[in-house]
């Protein structure tokens, strides 16, 4: 479903018919074609390509100079503001402490709901008891309520934890609401396997966790990867649990990036905001370059069943 | 007794999953609509007092930009980006050689958080030195573009930054869908003389029913959830221009003390989805015959 393999694609030069009457207007069909394609490659590179020639550009130059023009001297200032200097509210300590949250938050809560969800997938997929799919089923639908409707009993429920406006809070937040998601991947990619190798493993004395672990677990280093890489783009780029269930030192590089930008003291220094906001991105974008198949693929097993 | 176990392990492993879900999903949708009905403010209270939260809600000025708003950037962006998301797929399907390439560069978007988008387009837009400076650096000395201090055009700037993020993601679900359309049919047509739109218009997009579904799906339900984009790019101003239920109800909820208004407007955004996700669920989840 998800593979842009182009293999049965290979198709023989169409009918001659076609070439004679149309060589000028296939080659300007491609042409024009092409040309389509650049246009739209340019409306999604400029953000970036703006963003990072801006990071480079002195205050100065932004001020005088054109957005698009490449800077005349590349400086690094604004990186290290941004990094290590920048001021989100009271505090000017860069956004490195909140990247650190970050990868406190990210590692844990990814690790916890994926191995969750291969659980519960596994689970859900070969050891059918009654009323299992009715747990799915709601456990799916968890997936796709709007966030609001749980903020305030949550904020409420963290704060009788001791938990409120703790990073092991916010773990616990994305951990519980991402296990539907976990489970879903797992349960989708765990059903393809033969439920006739699982009755044989029985037969010759398995148990649950002994079939679990040496005979799905070697099958599963796909869908971990795209769990993981779901769960991990989730939870980086998560702005609004960061923003309702943080305080002034434990919150998320993205509420960071947000009050620095819009932190109203002071001159407005567009090339720190930049920066800032280029190494906000930069992990989640490394992971799409790096792993950009699983990283689709799990955008579409959310979306495409099979 | 390890039997006993053995049997209900399965049951065991799924029942924390269950029991969360139990209560930090439905508990609290229950205990967000329980207080909905009430006259709570700043603390919680208890005591039903019927629809007045609703009431108040849809008499707020304040809501009814945002209400509206959720049509109109949901209807924009839900629509161009399909159209926008299909027409790339089909450019893509041309078999073209740097199709990866190309591929890559229109859906890096969806990997950032929707702050970065958000203070990347605010950027770009920012009248005095983003594009309008740039095209009216070019000669024309008249041209505007200052839709983000607009606030009667402040919502198109959301549509904009909201389409350049996902509509590479439709485009994946698209192209896959043009994959697996079944390349015999393709070819026979191609051999019969079939112009390639007709081929495309009558054969391969009314095969790809089901991935508009799940587009369809997926748009609507990041469009109602669509929180941070407004909150990056412009903040829900100028005013309450570009205001939208999320940013309406975590103003309630957070900085305005009204739990009673923001339990209201999470449930009204709750039917919202509800309205369009459930018979979605449950088309997907009906037993099949196979």
């Amino acid at each position: 479903m998800t593979d842009f393999s182009t293999a049965n694609r290979s198709m023989p030069p169409p009918p001659s018919r076609m070439r004679r009457t149309g060589g000028v207007k296939r080659a300007l069909l491609r042409w024009l074609l092409f040309a389509g394609l650049g246009v739209f490659a340019l409306f999604y590179l400029m953000p970036l390509f703006v963003m990072l020639t801006t990071s480079l550009k002195s205050l100065e130059e932004i001020r005088t100079g054109s957005l698009v023009a490449l800077p005349r001297t590349v400086t690094f200032d604004a990186w290290h503001t941004a990094w290590s200097q920048a001021c989100s509210g009271i505090k000017c300590e860069g956004l490195r402490p909140y990247f650190m949250n970050s990868v406190l938050i990210a590692v844990p809560a990814v690790a916890i709901s994926t191995m969750i969800g291969a659980l519960n997938g596994y689970v859900v997929a070969h050891w059918r008891f009654r009323g299992a799919n009715i747990i799915f089923s709601l456990m799916l639908f968890g997936c796709f309520i709007p966030f609001q409707v749980v903020l305030l009993p949550m904020a409420r429920m963290l704060g009788l934890m001791g938990l409120a406006g703790t990073i092991p809070g916010l773990i616990f937040v994305h951990v519980i609401y991402g296990i539907g998601f976990t489970t879903l991947f797992f349960r989708n990619y765990y059903v393809s396997v033969p439920g006739e190798l699982v009755k044989a493993a029985k037969v010759d004395g398995a148990g649950f966790l002994r079939i679990f672990w040496s005979i799905f677990l070697p099958l599963s280093l796909p869908i971990f990867v795209v769990t993981i890489i779901w769960q991990f783009t989730q939870i980086w780029n998560d702005f609004l649990f960061g923003v309702s269930f943080s305080q002034a030192g434990t919150q998320p590089v993205t509420v960071a990036l947000n009050n620095i930008v819009n932190s109203t003291t002071g001159v407005k220094e567009y090339n720190v905001d930049m920066a800032a906001a280029i190494i906000a991105a930069l992990p989640t974008l490394l992971v799409y370059v790096v792993a950009g198949k699983y990283f689709i693929r799990g955008l579409t097993a959310g979306s495409v069943k099979g | 007794m390890t039997r006993w176990l053995e049997h209900h392990l399965p049951k065991a492993v799924l029942a924390p999953s269950f029991l969360a879900v139990l209560v930090f999903v439905y508990g609290f949708i229950g205990w967000t609509a329980w207080v909905s009905l009430t006259r709570s403010k700043l603390m919680p209270r208890y005591e039903i007092d019927g629809f007045g939260q609703f009431v108040r809600l849809f008499a707020s000025p304040r809501w009814d930009t945002a209400f509206g708003n959720l049509f109109i950037f949901g209807l924009l962006f839900v629509v161009i980006s399909l159209v926008l998301g299909l027409l790339l797929a089909i450019l893509l399907d041309q078999r073209i050689r740097v199709e990866g390439v190309i591929r890559t560069i229109y859906l890096y978007p969806m990997a950032l958080s929707l702050i970065v988008t958000g203070t990347a387009w605010k950027w770009v837009l920012n009248p005095g030195l983003g594009l309008e400076a740039v095209v009216r650096g070019w000669g024309f000395e008249n041209f505007r573009f200052d839709w983000l201090v607009n606030s009667d055009m402040a919502i198109y700037t959301v549509v904009i930054a909201g389409v350049w993020q996902a509509s590479g993601f439709v485009m994946a679900l698209f192209l896959a869908g043009l994959r697996s359309v079944d390349q015999e049919i393709i070819r026979a047509a191609e051999v019969d003389g079939i112009p390639t739109y007709r081929i495309y218009s009558a054969i391969i997009i009314p095969s790809m029913a089901p991935i508009f579904m799940s587009a369809f799906i997926v748009l609507t339900h990041l469009a109602i959830k669509s929180f941070d984009l407004v909150i990056a790019l412009t903040g829900g101003g100028p005013g309450y221009a570009t205001d939208l239920p999320a940013t309406y109800m975590y103003a309630m909820a957070f900085s305005r003390g009204d739990i009673g208004q923001a339990a209201a407007s999470a449930m009204v955004m709750m039917a919202v989805v509800f309205a369009i996700v459930v018979p979605y669920l449950y088309s997907e989840l009906r037993p099949r015959h196979d």
